[in-house]
């Protein structure tokens, strides 16, 4: 079955895209006002199921990188991402028969959709992190073996840059680069697929998830939580827990080679008085320990909530005195396998922990 | 000389005024119930602490005003000028046109005359597009029957020669008539938001303009030749000519001139303040003698802006807030508001209100009788409003360490002397006009927040340029050369960008050059 997708589903998604986004992302609001007046000025677009495609149908992600300082400023011309797409239509001589988002968090969960209206494309309802993560190599594709190039980078100014590399790490070095030479954002086409690559790489379902998510939020009133684990429960992922409710009581933040690193501290309240919660920060939320032991760690989910509102919180915005509460959601299988904890596993960013999937903890 | 200034702040439950001397002492202060027209209120109000104070209409030097002239035309979409709306920045931006997000209504009031042009620069500073001046030049004419422009620029923060040579074409193509809003000196870096506080500017400089003219006619027939000036939202003054033309910074100024005078009156330099108004309490908090800006949007009808605005939680919660005892006791969001003379029990009326609570216990003595209230009530309602204001306080604080907590405003008598999280609380003299003390004794400020690439120059010298250029605009803005400080200093490092850009935002202030 498709799914159309409009101007409140695009809210909708924004929304959910923001507790999948754990913490990072980008702000959500740029991605979803571009792809709202695309789908106003060219119509509604269709979500289709990854089952849905023909084995050999071309299909290539779009995305926006770089620095959210810039892109809440420079806004898109909103032609860039169809440039890279087109550039790679050119390089490979075959045309995309969908586009689809390479994360499901923050501000590129909505971005492929403007691309997909301009084109007269359905996006794929599907993703290649299953959450936010903040390099181009974090990618299911990139584990189950799916080349990131040819990839286009592009900008506002008509000009686009074919890569090619050996390997998906250099492909993002590279983007990266060219990202702050194209003036500190730019509009990505990477991981061009078949049908059968998506189903076979690509995390199912997880536009669907945001969408659903997101009107969960938007109706909950005042039962955030119990909304978000309805609709987990009905994931691939596992349902949502809630992990922690406290006050904030300290935030520390440092930036590193572009980055933002950091913690936050968290004193219990209610029936976790007397603890106290450290959540980590890549961009992302990384690992959640109680009183210095690991209770959630990546990939598994790590999002915090206004206690009172059930908003989902960015890292940039947890400040001293929120009142909050930490859910953890289980990532989806095909994120925890040995070669996945490799590329996104607590190590590979620098967490001294073992990943455990999150409902196996007590 | 004596220095005479009267401060006037109009609310939206009482006009406030006091007379204040060279040395900013205190010498008559009056609360007058806010009127329609407003100024026939502060007429009243400023005849009042003239009498009192036994100072002439001759003898005042200044006279300070707060007002929410700019607020209340947002809000009742009322007398705003039609808006000619440029942005220069294609072909970037063009994926999301202006006024978008706005309400139709608004959008429609000042009449949806959206463009976006060539032109724009980079986050370091390099040039995006050429501006078109031909390109330019053909849009005025087309908006040629517009009332105000509104001209933002892809990264003016960091370079304005775009917005100022479009200003400079619409000065040409329609004369000085008009007037012209340049995003730069509005908002910061946030193209959507500071777009939006650039054309909200431009929507109100008629209202501003008879709002001013309206106040210097009424000093005029009263016989007062004093200077006259605007509280603007950062707890500093404007001038009247300054008010015309940048009316959205007076938006807020009440809770930013409470803040300015609670710090004032309770010599309390940094921590919380608390006021009490008749509907509402205003929560913010007070750094180096200022109010601290919000460091998020903040929506203006309904219309997310950029633009610096006082960090502010409202909780309704007054003088004039309803108690209810249905199953547990709370007080307010409901008030009776400006009828608390009519409804109040202790007024002879029907309604439970929270000033009612007080004349019970005995702490306050108003009204023509004494409410008949439970003990019981009034303590678990003084709870509620202490465990409110707690929290509030709270989330107002950057870090668990005990601050000093300012209460003011004429319901200061609702919140309790020992509040957790305060090393120590004030209820200093003259509380309830300490809004009207907080635009008497405000200084004019200068300020800079722009991004700095540090390939171009080191970060000492980044700071420093911020700084000069900060202090210059303070002096421009009629501050005392002697008396100019750097009241605030911010830097944050962009991240995602290993070029080393890095954003600085500096405020100077200063005593008023006389």
């Amino acid at each position: 079955m498709t799914v159309e997708i409009g101007v409140e589903e695009i809210e909708d998604i924004a929304l959910g895209a923001t507790v999948l986004g754990t913490g990072g992302g980008g702000d959500p609001h740029v991605g979803k006002l571009v792809a709202k007046q695309a789908i106003e000025e060219f119509g509604p677009v269709e979500l289709l199921p990854p089952d849905e495609l023909d084995a050999d149908d071309f299909v290539i992600p779009t995305a926006q990188m770089g620095a959210p300082t810039v892109s809440v400023e420079k806004l898109p011309s909103g032609r860039e991402a169809v440039a890279s797409m087109e550039r790679i239509e050119r390089e490979l001589g075959k045309t995309a028969d969908a586009t689809m988002p390479i994360e499901c968090g923050g501000i590129n969960s909505t971005f492929p959709f403007a691309v997909a209206a301009r084109r007269g494309l359905p996006v794929v309802d599907a993703d290649g992190m299953g959450r936010a993560f903040p390099e181009l190599q974090h990618e299911t594709f990139n584990i189950y073996g799916v080349s990131g190039t040819p990839a286009a980078v592009s900008d506002e100014q008509g000009s686009t840059c074919l890569i090619e590399t050996e390997d998906n790490d250099q492909l993002e070095w590279l983007a990266r680069g060219v990202t702050v030479r194209m003036g500190g954002v730019a509009y990505v086409s990477d991981y061009p697929m078949t049908g059968t690559q998506v189903n076979e790489t690509a995390i199912p379902g997880t536009m669907s998830l945001a969408k659903n998510l997101g009107r969960a939020l938007r109706l909950a009133e005042d039962d955030a939580m119990s909304a978000i684990r309805e609709v987990t429960r009905e994931s691939i992922y596992g349902e949502a827990r809630s992990l922690f409710e406290g006050k904030i009581v300290d935030v520390q933040r440092r930036t590193e080679r572009g980055f933002v690193f950091g913690h936050v501290d968290i004193d219990g309240l209610d029936g976790d008085e007397g603890s106290t919660m450290r959540i980590e920060f890549q961009n992302e939320n990384l690992g959640a320990a109680v009183d210095g032991s690991y209770v959630a760690t990546v990939p598994d989910l790590i999002t915090v909530l206004d206690r009172e509102t059930g908003g989902p919180i960015p890292t940039e915005s947890l400040r001293y005195g929120a009142r909050v509460r930490v859910l953890g959601i289980r990532t989806p299988e095909i994120m925890r396998t040995p070669a996945a904890l490799d590329v996104w596993g607590p190590a590979s960013f620098g967490l001294d922990a073992t990943y455990e999937p999150l409902a196996d903890h007590p | 000389m004596t220095d005479y200034r009267i401060g006037i702040d109009v609310g939206g439950t009482n006009t406030d005024a006091v007379v204040m001397d060279g040395d900013d002492n205190l010498l008559a202060k009056t609360k007058t119930p806010t009127t329609e027209d407003i100024t026939s209120g502060i007429l009243s109000a400023l005849d009042v602490v003239l009498d009192d104070s036994g100072v002439s209409e001759d003898e005042l030097d200044y006279v300070m005003l707060g007002t929410t002239h700019a607020t209340n035309a947002i809000t009742e979409r009322r007398g705003l000028n039609e808006v000619g709306v440029i942005r220069i920045g294609a072909p970037a931006t063009q994926s999301i046109r202006p006024l978008l997000e706005w309400p139709d209504d608004l959008a429609a009031a000042i009449g949806n005359n959206v463009a976006i042009l060539d032109g724009g620069h980079e986050f370091d500073g390099r040039l995006l597009n050429d501006l078109d001046e031909e390109q330019v030049r053909a849009q005025i004419r087309e908006f040629s029957d517009v009332d105000a422009f509104a001209v933002t620029s892809v990264f003016s923060p960091v370079r304005d020669d775009h917005e100022t040579r479009v200003a400079e074409l619409i000065r040409e193509e329609v004369g000085d008539d008009v007037p012209i809003s340049v995003s730069n000196e509005i908002g910061s870096v946030g193209l959507l938001e500071r777009e939006n506080a650039t054309a909200l500017n431009a929507a109100l400089t008629s209202v501003a303009s008879e709002a001013a003219n309206a106040f210097v006619d009424a000093m005029n027939e009263r016989g007062i030749d004093a200077n006259l000036y605007f509280g603007q939202n950062d707890g500093t003054l404007m001038s009247v000519d300054y008010a015309i033309r940048y009316p959205i910074f007076t938006v807020a100024s009440g809770p930013s001139n409470s803040v300015r005078g609670a710090a004032y009156l309770s010599a309390v330099e940094n921590g919380i303040i608390v006021d009490v108004g008749g509907t509402t309490t205003d929560v913010g908090a007070v750094t180096e003698g200022f109010p601290r800006e919000s460091s998020v949007a903040v929506e203006i009808g309904e219309v997310k802006t950029n633009f610096r605005m006082p960090d502010i939680i409202a909780i309704g919660i007054g003088g004039g807030s309803i108690v209810s005892t249905d199953g547990g006791v709370t007080v307010g969001p409901q008030s009776v508001g400006y009828k608390l003379t009519e409804e109040a029990k202790c007024f002879g009326g029907e309604t439970l209100t929270a000033t009612d609570l007080e004349v019970a216990a005995g702490t306050i003595d108003i009204g023509s009788e004494t409410p008949d209230v439970d003990g019981e009530i009034v303590e678990a309602a003084r709870e509620y409003v202490r465990e409110r204001v707690e929290r509030e306080v709270d989330r107002m604080k950057t870090s668990a360490e005990p601050v000093p907590v300012v209460i003011v405003g004429g319901g200061s008598i609702l919140v309790p002397d020992d509040i957790a999280g305060a090393s120590e609380v004030h209820k200093p003299d003259h509380y309830e006009v300490a809004n009207a003390v907080g635009v008497a004794i405000a200084q004019v400020s200068g300020e800079v927040d722009r991004i700095y690439s540090l390939d171009e120059m080191d970060r000492e010298e980044a700071i420093q340029h911020a700084k000069d250029e900060a202090t210059d605009n303070a002096l421009a803005a009629g501050a005392d050369a002697d008396t100019v400080d750097i009241v605030d200093v911010e830097e944050v490092p962009l991240s995602y960008l290993p070029g080393n850009a890095v954003r600085i935002k500096v405020k100077a202030a200063g005593a008023l050059d006389h």
